[in-house]
């Protein structure tokens, strides 16, 4: 009966993990399509550090997940051989880049929920996923000090940069919610002290972005329901086309070395 | 087309403590704060830096070179400010 | 008075290159030497933006999480010594608008190997082994090159550069390990890369155009053909080494020179490619102008958020 128990127990954090791991790597690839199409130099540079960011949290998750899954699979195996219904990122991960102002927007969203979510989770009782945590929360903190000003600068310069950040807000304002909610597993996992209650967290981060936006004579909105299914495989149809990118070469030529 | 309302930003690296700021190289940004983030990726993806200045380039006052003449070579010339200037006995070999 | 303070200066400057001294951005110049830097300076920094182009294009498709990570730190070097040297090339009195104006419009070069396509991810390893390889040879002399800010730069792009060769040749060797295909693609991508690379040194020392003053005012420091030796002859053991077939059926050790032998490189194309009718020269200038012009509406949000700004501040002086 006991081994029953620790065998649900780390299936779940097994999933949570790749949950996790999936969110940073599918965030990571879009913000990888930046490189070279910046507005200038210097912010195409920036942007890819946040994107390389993203990427080695990938890596950390996945790399705890094949180690804890202990049958061989490696990160890559998690990253490359998955199909879209075995993805699980959240969906606001897999929204096109579009634009300047929606890649902005959509950071400074993150940014805000990763720096009050890292630090909750970096109380985790699982110690290597609270190292992960604390690691990742340092580089959100600095991202949100990049985001923040663009926002305020995008929002009150030009009649035609205000109307894209409002433009963006009405695309992600169906999607933010997600960010709050739990499967069954990872409330689980939250009631072990492993996870972290997202709901508990969504107050504040409301808080911070509608004080934040106001300052720029945005009101922030979200829509009644909120779209959501990123967990249970259900996504937009943007990840398939993302997948078939990113997994071209090893699906391809499977079981090759790189 | 233009980007030049963007300011240019003279970057100065602290590579470890310790030792002086040194010039690295320039950038442009809207405002320091963003000059200074700027020069975080730009100048110190390796980590070679423990602090930054950024100078906005126009508040720089730099010698000239044509005032070398009244400027700079008269300080060539007291050589007493050196310490080969003086030669000691040849009993001490070290001072 | 006024002829002879110019003769004096030139012959300053002509004293400062002779003693080995380097010209630092303040310095008086002969405008020849200031226009063959900018020149040869943003040639070199387009050359690093466009190049982040063809290894872009493998970004999104890098077959393993490591791969991608480091292809994306490298491409975003190749984007910050970019800026290094756009940074160099502004302290002659050109700002980075006309720089860029003048690669768009098509009156500054970048290097021609960005002008082939990137067709396999053997090409990533490939063009970070050689084109790298070869940019490093030529980075390595240009250390000593006689413009200050353009010879530091330098220092600080060749200690970050080595490991780009180096995640090129990793690819490679995995590549040629690897199972009969992926041999085949890293054979194909080398026989490809090889002679364009061999190019990027530029044309033979007795048609090079802008050598000879340059090498007069140490802006160069050895010549095309010297150099161009010196990158076949380190790179012929590392193709040995890959176990793949060489990509010149004329490349032999001469004992008598000491160097390798190597066929004739192909000029024409050189030249076609150059004149803007390679593979590639519309599509890159093309995503670079669309990246700009995309850009425009951000640049422009930042100017007039800066001047609001700056209103602000002044009224409130005011009060």
């Amino acid at each position: 009966m006991k081994d029953e128990i620790n065998c649900t127990e780390l299936e779940n954090l097994t999933r949570f993990l790749i949950a996790l791991g999936d969110d940073s790597v599918i965030y990571s690839h879009r913000l990888s399509e930046w490189c070279s199409n910046g507005p200038y130099l210097e912010e195409d540079i920036a942007l890819t550090n946040v994107a390389l960011d993203y990427t080695g949290r990938a890596r950390l998750f996945y790399q705890y997940a094949a180690k804890l899954e202990d049958n061989g699979k490696t990160e890559d195996d998690i990253a490359y051989l998955r199909t879209e219904r075995e993805f699980t990122n959240l969906l606001i991960h897999e929204l096109p880049i579009n634009d300047f102002a929606f890649t902005m927007l959509r950071q400074y969203f993150m940014d805000v929920f990763y720096c009050l979510y890292l630090q909750a989770l970096s109380g985790s009782k699982d110690e290597s996923l609270s190292a992960i945590a604390t690691k990742a929360l340092k580089e959100s903190h600095y991202h949100l000090k990049r985001s923040e000003p663009w926002i305020k600068l995008l929002a009150q310069g030009t009649d035609e940069s205000r109307q894209r950040i409002l433009r963006a807000q009405a695309e992600l304002e169906n999607f933010t919610g997600e960010l709050f909610l739990m499967e069954t597993w990872e409330v689980q996992l939250v009631d072990q002290g492993i996870a972290v209650d997202r709901s508990l967290i969504q107050l504040e981060w409301e808080r911070q972005v509608s004080a934040f936006l106001a300052e720029s004579n945005i009101q922030f909105t979200q829509t009644q329901l909120q779209v959501s299914g990123g967990r249970c495989g259900i996504h937009t149809e943007h990840l398939g086309h993302l997948l078939s990118e990113m997994q071209y070469l090893q699906r391809t030529y499977p079981g090759m070395k790189w | 087309m233009n980007q030049e309302y963007l300011s240019t930003y003279e970057v100065f690296v602290r590579s470890a403590r310790g030792l002086d700021h040194k010039h690295v190289g320039s950038l442009h940004a809207e405002n320091s704060q963003q000059a200074l983030m700027y020069a975080r990726d730009v100048y110190t993806r390796r980590s070679e830096g423990v602090s930054i200045w950024v100078v906005e380039a126009i508040n720089i006052t730099a010698s000239q070179e044509e005032d070398v003449e009244s400027f700079i070579e008269p300080m060539d010339e007291k050589k007493y400010r050196h310490a080969s200037h003086y030669q000691l006995p040849d009993k001490i070999d070290n001072m | 008075m006024q002829t002879v303070e110019p003769l004096l200066q030139e012959a300053e400057f002509d004293q400062k290159i002779l003693d080995e001294q380097k010209i630092e951005p303040r310095d008086w110049m002969p405008e020849a030497y200031r226009k063959n830097l900018i020149r040869q300076m943003s040639q070199h920094a387009h050359s690093e933006v466009i190049g982040m182009q063809p290894e872009g294009n493998w970004i999104t498709r890098a077959p393993t999480l490591r791969r991608k990570a480091v292809l994306l730190a490298k491409i975003q070097d190749e984007a910050g010594h970019g800026l290094y040297l756009y940074s160099a090339t502004e302290t002659l009195g050109c700002t980075r608008s006309e720089l860029i104006e003048a690669l768009q419009t098509g009156k500054a070069k970048y290097a021609s190997i960005f002008n082939y396509p990137a067709l396999t991810w053997a090409d990533v390893g490939a063009t970070g082994w050689l084109v790298d390889g070869a940019a490093i040879v030529n980075q390595i002399a240009l250390q000593r090159t006689s413009y200050g800010p353009y010879a530091r730069a330098m220092v600080r792009i060749c200690k970050e550069e080595s490991f780009h060769q180096r995640q090129g040749y990793e690819i490679m060797f995995a590549l040629a390990k690897g199972s009969p295909q992926q041999k085949q693609m890293a054979q194909d991508a080398m026989n490809r890369i090889w002679w364009p690379s061999l190019m990027m040194f530029g044309p033979h020392d007795a048609d090079s155009a802008h050598s000879s003053q340059s090498m007069k005012w140490k802006i160069k420091r050895q010549s095309n053909d010297f150099l161009r030796q010196k990158f076949i002859d380190q790179t012929i053991p590392q193709i040995k080494v890959l176990g793949l077939d060489m990509p010149d059926p004329e490349i032999r050790w001469n004992k008598k020179r000491g160097h390798y032998d190597h066929g004739e490189i192909n000029w024409d194309e050189f030249y076609q490619v150059i004149n803007g009718q390679g593979p590639c020269n519309h599509q890159r200038i093309k995503h670079h102008k669309r990246a700009h012009d995309e850009g425009e509406w951000v640049r422009e949000a930042v100017r007039n958020y800066r001047e609001k700004q700056n209103r602000r501040e002044n009224s409130t002086m005011k009060k």
